[in-house]
């Protein structure tokens, strides 16, 4: 095998293009040292490899995971790639590698650096994901529930499946400021679709009113002989805090 | 639409249901159904922190702040000149019912002073949440207090309910009820906690009987115990707190510092700070006993009744233990790397995990997410220390206490580990006690 360093892989940035370059890797015998979204610039005489995104080599690869390693390692490939890890692509790349060679034995190996960053950055996403689940802040607008969101990582279709069960019933959307994606749920359907930017309507009284129970709810709560801050901010980062009813000081406020 | 009242009423019904610590959403797991707004997840989700850095995840409120009882620690207390408002069944519910569809909470806690009678107070809690379970469709997650002293037959209603049940003990033992609250009884209290625990125990029956059966607080049931209003021992509490869970099988414990609301010669004075530190240490006791199998007896016993407040109690145990150390980490059983400071019970199941695939160094555990600066005393890696691993027994001791005090600082005496006992019990004991 070619071990040369500095071939560089540019793909289109879908999971399906990255499994291709799992898939090209293989047949070219050889591995690259970068693979590249289209969201990075390139650099000066950067001669990357254009890997084409084709279905049909996509398939064979993921499929060839479960049976080749587990299912557990299909699931990490794909959580992994989306999570923010900057590296995510040559993660999940040599993750794979790794995987068939080793066989399924790949999800025990904790102290290789590969896995071991790969779980880390999978668990930094569920746990975002987990911590959005109760810190996403809903706004009425007429029959609407509109929340902003602005993750690190990409939680949206990891929380999709949770509110669309939880609010079985209602309309909602949550707008993704970070990736300008949105999640929007209706007639018991949800869809993932692209946003640029979102404008919302000001909101009306009853809605106002209930912010401002809640801000004074949250201020009651807290016991004033015990508060300590660092202990909040290390279970709530105030990277949170923007989008959150509690922490929003204009009364009527609309912005984002 | 909106009744100026109700932003009152929240601050003081909230205001004085806040020294309830409880605010946990865990236990069950319930689908959203299509018709009904709701569901709830298993580990429960925090939806806030409140600026003392406990989690929101319920509307925490009382029905009622007006109280016939007279228990000298509470704000409720009939003999405390305060402001006495009630919600309506219906102002609670538009009320959760909206917090909720916000996700602002993942459901309700509802506590109640005690109006009338413990049974009439009952009856107003269950009036309430039929209307927010049967009226509003509401599929979240319902945490509610038992009235000590309520007939079996109401708890059983008010059960079918919600999802987790409690009744506070409050006071650790029969002398401290009698002394602060003169209107309950250990009987009465420890009554309703064992019906609970046999209706639940009936339901699981049940429902493998009957799927449809209704179920009965299916997140189990917890209690609360104030630290520091009495004199009670830790050993007391924690001794206690394990036989609730063994006897009663309650699903949590808690605890809660006692903040002085009252002036009162029985009680600590209204300068005293709530001893959090030794709220902390109870906790970290209860894990213990929970996740790590340990035994209250092991953490404590009559000659030392109290946790030591500069050491974490596993690490306490640890030092008072140093003949079953250094452990190896490739060949430990799960049960012994869950005794050693600095692993969790996740690191310890991905050392069992990582085992598999081969031996583990020092720089793997550190990847595996071991904590080593506690670690490192205890523990070998395939027969080896931990590298240039050197210690002055103060340090190493003053390293582990590092959570809470800095002891100053000696002259520093060089020893190696393993050579020689490098920390007696008795240098535990010298220096915890400040003796050196």
């Amino acid at each position: 095998m070619l071990d040369r360093t500095d071939i560089v892989y540019a793909y289109d940035g879908s999971f399906e293009g990255l499994m291709c370059c799992v898939f090209d890797s293989y047949e070219h015998k050889e591995i690259p040292s970068i693979i590249r979204p289209p969201s990075v610039q390139q650099t000066l005489f950067d001669t990357a490899k254009w890997i084409e995104t084709d279905e049909n080599k996509a398939d064979r690869v993921f499929n060839s995971i479960p049976m080749k390693i587990s299912y557990e390692a299909q699931e990490l490939a794909k959580l992994g790639f989306l999570t923010c890890a900057p590296n995510k692509e040559l993660l999940i790349f040599h993750f794979l590698r790794l995987g068939f060679k080793y066989g399924d034995k790949v999800m025990t190996m904790l102290t290789d650096d590969t896995v071991c960053s790969l779980q880390k950055a999978v668990r930094h996403l569920t746990s975002e994901s987990h911590k959005f689940k109760g810190f996403v802040r809903f706004s009425v607008y007429g029959e609407v529930l509109v929340a902003v969101i602005e993750p690190k990582n990409y939680v949206l279709p990891l929380l999709s499946p949770h509110f669309c069960d939880r609010y079985h019933s209602e309309r909602f959307m949550i707008y993704d400021k970070t990736h300008g994606m949105a999640i929007i749920y209706q007639s018991k359907k949800a869809e993932l679709i692209y946003v640029e930017d979102l404008t919302l309507p000001d909101v009306d009284s009853v809605e106002v009113e209930y912010r401002r129970l809640w801000k004074q709810f949250y201020k009651t709560i807290a016991i004033e002989g015990r508060i300590n801050s660092r202990c909040r901010t290390t279970f709530m980062p105030k990277r949170y805090w923007d989008q959150m009813t509690e922490f929003d000081k204009n009364n009527a406020s609309t912005k984002w | 639409m909106f009744n100026i009242d109700i932003y009152n009423k929240l601050t003081i019904l909230s205001d004085s249901a806040k020294y309830d610590v409880a605010c946990t959403s865990s236990g069950v797991d319930r689908k959203g159904k299509f018709g009904s707004i709701g569901s709830a997840a298993k580990a429960g989700i925090c939806h806030s922190f409140s600026a003392d850095g406990r989690c929101i995840s319920l509307l925490k409120v009382l029905l009622t702040n007006a109280c016939v009882f007279d228990c000298k620690y509470c704000v409720n207390r009939v003999s405390n000149d305060s402001v006495r408002v009630a919600f309506t069944p219906q102002e609670l519910a538009e009320l959760t019912i909206n917090f909720y569809r916000r996700n602002y909470i993942e459901g309700l806690f509802l506590s109640s002073g005690v109006i009338r009678s413990p049974n009439y107070t009952t009856e107003q809690m269950i009036k309430a949440l039929e209307l927010l379970r049967n009226g509003y469709h509401f599929g979240g997650y319902i945490h509610v207090k038992a009235i000590p002293g309520a007939d079996g037959e109401l708890i059983t209603r008010l059960g079918l309910l919600a999802d987790r049940m409690s009744i506070n003990i409050e006071l650790p033992s029969q002398e401290s009820l009698t002394l602060l609250a003169p209107n309950k009884t250990k009987e009465s209290i420890l009554r309703p906690m064992g019906l609970i625990s046999t209706k639940i125990q009936e339901n699981c029956t049940d429902l493998v009987k009957y799927r449809h059966a209704s179920k009965f607080v299916p997140a189990g049931q917890s209690t609360q115990l104030i630290v520091g209003a009495t004199p009670d021992s830790d050993y007391k509490i924690l001794t206690l707190t394990e036989g609730l869970y063994r006897k009663y099988r309650l699903k949590r414990v808690f605890f809660s510092a006692y903040v002085p609301v009252a002036e009162n010669s029985l009680l600590p004075s209204m300068d005293t700070k709530p001893p959090l530190i030794r709220e902390h240490r109870l906790y970290q006791a209860d894990w213990l006993l929970r996740f790590y199998g340990f035994e209250a007896k092991e953490l404590l016993d009559e000659q030392n009744p109290n946790f030591n407040l500069q050491v974490d109690p596993k690490c306490n145990w640890a030092l008072n233990h140093l003949e079953k150390f250094p452990l190896e980490i490739n060949k430990a059983p799960f049960e012994m790397l869950l005794r050693v400071p600095g692993i969790g019970v996740t690191s310890a199941q991905r050392i069992l995990t990582a085992r598999r695939s081969g031996p583990i160094d020092f720089s793997g555990l550190k990847k595996i997410g071991v904590v080593l600066k506690r670690a490192q005393y205890f523990v070998t890696c395939k027969g080896k220390i931990m590298e240039g691993l050197k210690i002055n027994s103060e340090g190493a001791i003053r390293s582990l206490m590092a959570d809470q005090y800095k002891l100053p600082s000696r002259y520093p005496e060089q020893l190696s580990l393993f050579n020689e006992p490098f920390i007696t019990r008795e240098d535990v004991h010298r220096c915890l006690t400040g003796q050196i």
